[in-house]
């Protein structure tokens, strides 16, 4: 980059949103060819390493995640209307999800409760900031939710998005081992599982496990934000006075 | 033309959601409150017309890569998560894992309790 033309072009590009939605583009046909030669091993999960390639790129370029989210955030967009979608999934699995209301309802609000309750009890007797513990609070639920609800109790949205994005990763890495080590067989139990717990990361998972699993992941992914709206900041205000600081 | 009328419907959906939630001051987010009303859309109607088939298809497929642009914003917190790395690192993977394995085995048993003939099976794995 030391002639003036290419500088040039770099200066116009790096302020471009065509630039940033072409490396999100790319990063992710190459995180998901790797993750096709590695037989879909979720430890090559494609949300892990096209953001581990597109921040490394960033770095090494010297480009701000404000110019980057120039074009980033016509993806991240997409994931209102990917939402709006799932009502199609639901619908599809209706008729299973009829005669499973009752233990997919208290699945959900023990799952909501335990996913917020534990992580601010444990961020808290860990030593985390009161900021970190209400950042982490909504994490299971999906991205615009967990970050309406963050900002609300007093976290930080955007560090709530990043730990909503880690939280679902851990979930679709772990989450076919755990299930094979507690015997839970079942793709409508291991779904509504991976829903509450990793939203949806969790449920582009499960849907490459069965699109049994994934429809129940999308819909306790679904009906779980909207409990973790209604439950979480009254959760936090009850926890607030249990445990001491 | 399919595919095109699928994702403007979505889109309806999304921002008669987003507007409701405003206008009525619901704590819940637009997308989530379009969802339900596609979902009870669909259950008046009966079937899954073909261009939101397609639409929700080709979003649904590629879920993850939606994820990527709000990973990324993690190099913005590089401070603040390598300051608090302990507690958020330990905190965010334990209760990923209780949640999860509670939640499965919660689903399991409820549903042995409440659903009759619901047989699990234990299928040889690999």
């Amino acid at each position: 980059m030391t002639e003036p033309g290419l500088r040039d072009i770099w200066v116009y590009l790096s302020a471009s949103p065509l630039l940033g939605l072409t490396m999100t583009l790319v990063a992710y046909g190459l995180a998901y060819r790797l993750y096709l030669k590695t037989h879909a091993s979720p430890l090559a999960n494609p949300v892990v390493t096209s953001v581990a390639l597109l921040i490394l790129v960033l770095l090494a370029t010297g480009t701000s995640y404000q110019d980057y989210f120039e074009g980033g955030q016509f993806v991240h967009f997409l994931l209102g209307p990917a939402t709006v979608a799932l009502a199609v999934p639901l619908y599809q699995q209706f008729r299973r999800l009829r005669e499973l209301w009752l233990p997919v309802t208290i699945s959900l609000l023990c799952g909501v409760v335990i996913a917020a309750g534990s992580s601010v009890a444990l961020a808290k007797l860990l030593g985390g900031s009161l900021e970190i513990q209400m950042s982490l609070a909504p994490k299971s639920a999906t991205a615009p939710v967990a970050m309406g609800i963050s900002e609300k109790i007093g976290g930080l949205p955007s560090l709530t998005a990043v730990l909503v994005v880690l939280t679902g990763i851990t979930g679709a890495v772990l989450g076919t081992k755990l299930f094979e080590w507690i015997r839970v067989k079942d793709d409508t139990a291991k779904g509504i599982a991976m829903g509450v717990a990793a939203h949806g990361i969790g449920t582009a998972r499960a849907f490459q496990v069965s699109s049994q699993m994934g429809a129940f992941s999308g819909l306790a992914m679904a009906l779980s934000a909207f409990a973790t709206a209604l439950l979480v900041p009254w959760l936090v205000d009850l926890m607030a006075s249990w445990l001491p600081v | 033309m399919p595919f095109l009328n699928g994702v403007t419907l979505l889109l309806v959906y999304q921002l008669t959601g987003e507007i409701l939630v405003r206008l009525l001051g619901l704590p819940i987010p637009g997308p989530v409150l379009g969802m339900v009303m596609l979902f009870a859309t669909l259950m008046i109607r009966g079937s899954v017309p073909d261009s939101l088939g397609q639409a929700s298809g080709a979003l649904l497929s590629h879920l993850s890569l939606l994820f990527v642009p709000a990973g990324v914003g993690m190099m913005t917190h590089f401070g603040r998560i390598a300051d608090e790395w302990v507690p958020i690192a330990l905190a965010l993977v334990l209760s990923t894992v209780v949640t999860m394995v509670a939640t499965a085995l919660i689903m399991q048993l409820t549903t042995r309790w409440f659903v009759t003939p619901q047989r699990v099976e234990d299928e040889p794995n690999d």
